[in-house]
């Protein structure tokens, strides 16, 4: 043991010596230096847009409205890089989005405030209970198909394509539902579905305090066991850049005012004296950005920290690897696919929210653009990588884009044209990269 | 202890397989195979390509399920359906393709199926890491990769990973097929003589391999297949590797050994 202690007393942080002083830093802060290269990518994506557009990108309003317009797909790209990990594939997001969505509009007005009575405080929760309820139930119907039947998750899925969209005319024969629960609305964002200033900086301050307890922590548990520690400054670093990004957003949510009129509203219902050049009310962060947020820890949580995901992971790097270890596949992949129906009853609710209306043509393409989430955000189609923070990225990328080329009043065959290409490239780009690393 | 008390003991085998069939379409890959394996013993099993050896082992973790015949352990019959079943009887293997998960780390590798939790139920990442440290270090001194992807290793040092998998669960016995296939003479060396310390550990060891020599130097007994059945079980020390090498062509069982059902008729 003597020796082994004198071992460890020379390891006790890690090696950070070579390089030059980035490659220094990023040793001893131990970052990802894939997903640095993707925030850089997507600055520079603002950044050219913001040019582009003559100034329009980079503006509080443009960034809460993009915030707002990523976390539906992001929701769900969460979910799909398990699908994708363990060599799957799910389809049927979109239609599935559309079923779910019109489901819950049936039950959130015509069927809850029939019992409850119209506007009652609990017609949202209920209706979400329900959506993420059938959410789960197409995934666990497809899911065992896949496990246990051995159909393709590819036809499986194609099948349920088709199938959950012709299921969502059928709820009610094609009819729209709206309006939608005034509640349940809040789901969707704008000026009243959002948190407003003080409540957004007590976020920014629960999740700085969040941030350097998990460091803390980290570093205790790693000394109990004498393993290889990070230099003070990076740890130091690490929370520096963290606590820099929640507050920097935090500040760029508050900077969106209300517009004027929904503010002068406000000022009369409230009898608050309108000052000169009109009152301003802070956005903060949107509530559908704060699911998104919450579901992003939660689903990170659950693929680093549980064994559900460490076995999603095995099974994506070695699936025989993984049923000879004892593991019992087939219900892991169920649970996958039960997670992700879950997740889009979560997506469905925000984008019915944000539309205040349930139409069964809702969510129609967005599973081609939560798959390419995942992909550009690092996600490999052959399976066993990929981490929930880069399809979240890689969400707010595609978002990214679209919006910036409405900004620049480009035509929508251009907007397809662009995003289909940049696809393509960032895979290529990743390749590169992988196999560089290798 | 008496001299009956000491004879039972030794009658008792770790692990007893008989009359095991298994056919895939109609072809027989095992076909009537019987073996049995005592603690701190070693077993090499023998054969050409397509034997049936693999197949024969694969039975006995669990990966395939026999058509019939009866698995005993320690004398009593055993169910064994699926690999978790092998393992709770402490039948550990190491397969030929090493069956490790290439983008995980090496802890993660060794408690695949198994993980250490903390109170709260979530992954006890440190305390497995810990873990690995200390039975790698038994294993392989020079490993340090704890923190890289097990695709980013040497094949020497994957074959670590995949032994101390299979021995930090107390295994008692222990299935490696073609152990050194993959391994420079180097390694090949630190797994005879990990398989040495084994078996004074007293684990039962079966050894599946097709270099005569390797076999002849870390078996106590040779067990040869031919087209699915068994052609004879022999101690090393009886045979020459001339007349093994003729069971293994011709299916001859020669004066030594003990012939099976495989064995050419004169």
């Amino acid at each position: 043991m003597a020796d082994h202690d004198a071992i460890s007393a020379t390891r006790n942080t890690i090696d950070i010596s070579g390089g030059n002083a980035l490659v220094r830093f990023l040793k001893a802060t131990e970052l990802d230096t894939r997903l640095l290269g993707m925030i850089g990518a997507l600055l520079l994506i603002w950044v050219g847009f913001h040019i582009l557009s003559g100034g329009l990108f980079i503006t509080p309003r443009n960034l809460w409205n993009l915030s707002v317009q990523t976390a539906s797909i992001a929701v769900m790209a969460t979910g799909m890089v398990l699908v994708i990990v363990t060599r799957n594939i799910d389809l049927s997001v979109g239609s599935a989005l559309g079923f779910v969505g019109m489901v819950m509009g049936v039950v959130q007005v015509e069927v809850l405030p029939g019992i409850l009575g119209f506007g009652h405080p609990f017609i949202w929760v209920i209706t979400l209970a329900v959506g993420i309820v059938i959410g789960a139930l197409i995934g666990a119907a497809q899911g065992s198909i896949i496990a246990y039947l051995k159909v393709p998750a590819f036809i499986v899925t194609l099948g349920g394509f088709l199938v959950w969209r012709g299921a969502a005319w059928w709820v009610t024969s094609g009819r729209t539902v709206a309006p939608l629960d005034p509640t349940f609305q809040l789901m969707g964002g704008g000026p009243d579905g959002a948190i407003g200033f003080a409540a957004s900086w007590a976020f920014a301050a629960v999740a700085c305090i969040g941030i350097g307890a998990y460091l803390y922590y980290a570093r205790v548990q790693r000394k109990r066991f004498n393993f290889p520690l990070r230099p003070i400054w990076a740890e130091a670093a690490l929370a520096a850049m963290g606590c820099g990004v929640v507050i920097a957003a935090v500040a760029v949510f508050n900077a969106y005012p209300w517009p004027t009129r929904i503010a002068a509203r406000y000022a009369e219902a409230n009898g608050i004296p309108v000052p000169e050049g009109g009152l301003f009310i802070s956005h903060g962060i949107a509530i559908p950005v704060l699911m998104a947020i919450g579901v992003g820890v939660v689903m990170t949580f659950l693929s680093t920290r549980t064994r559900f995901g460490r076995y999603v992971f095995a099974m994506g790097g070695n699936p025989e690897a993984a049923e000879l270890a004892g593991i019992n596949t087939r219900w892991v992949t169920v649970k996958i696919f039960m997670l992700m129906g879950a997740l889009v009853a979560i997506a469905s609710s925000i984008a019915t929210a944000r539309l205040n209306a349930s139409t069964n043509a809702l969510g129609t393409l967005d599973e081609l653009y939560v798959i390419a989430a995942a992909v550009i955000g690092g996600t490999s189609l052959g399976g066993g990588v990929g981490t929930i923070v880069g399809a979240m990225m890689g969400a707010l990328v595609m978002q990214s884009l679209q919006s910036g080329m409405v900004l620049m009043g480009l035509d929508s065959p251009l907007q397809s044209i662009v995003v289909g290409l940049v696809l393509v490239f960032a895979v290529w780009l990743d390749t590169l990269y992988r196999n560089r690393a290798q | 202890m008496t001299q009956a008390a000491v004879a039972t003991a030794a009658v008792t085998p770790l692990v007893e397989l008989s009359d095991i069939s298994i056919a895939f379409g109609g072809i027989h890959a095992v076909d009537r195979a019987s073996i049995d394996l005592y603690p701190g013993e070693v077993v090499g099993l023998l054969g050409h390509n397509g034997a049936g050896k693999s197949t024969l082992i694969k039975i006995l973790s669990g990966a395939y399920k026999r058509d019939s015949g009866t698995i005993r352990i320690d004398g009593e019959e055993a169910t064994i359906n699926n690999p978790r079943d092998a393992k709770a009887y402490g039948i550990e293997t190491i397969y030929q393709t090493l069956a490790v998960a290439d983008n995980v780390d090496a802890a993660a590798n060794l408690f695949l199926g198994r993980e250490l939790v903390t109170a709260l139920g979530t992954l006890d990442d440190v305390a497995m890491e810990a873990k690995a440290r200390e039975v790698m270090g038994r294993l392989n001194p020079n490993f340090r990769r704890f923190k890289e992807p097990v695709k980013a290793l040497s094949g020497g040092q994957r074959q670590s990973v995949a032994i101390a998998r299979a021995i930090l669960f107390n295994a008692r016995v222990l299935i490696m097929d073609e152990p050194t296939a993959a391994l420079g003479p180097q390694e090949t060396k630190q797994v005879g003589d990990l398989i040495t310390q084994l078996k004074s550990e007293g684990i039962g060891i079966f050894l599946i391999s097709h270099d005569i020599h390797d076999v002849f130097d870390l078996a106590d007994r040779v067990c040869v297949m031919k087209n699915g059945q068994v052609v004879g079980t022999a101690k090393t020390d009886d045979v020459t590797k001339d007349e093994v090498l003729g069971m293994i062509i011709l299916g001859k069982c020669p004066p030594g050994a003990v012939p099976g059902p495989g064995a050419m008729r004169e």
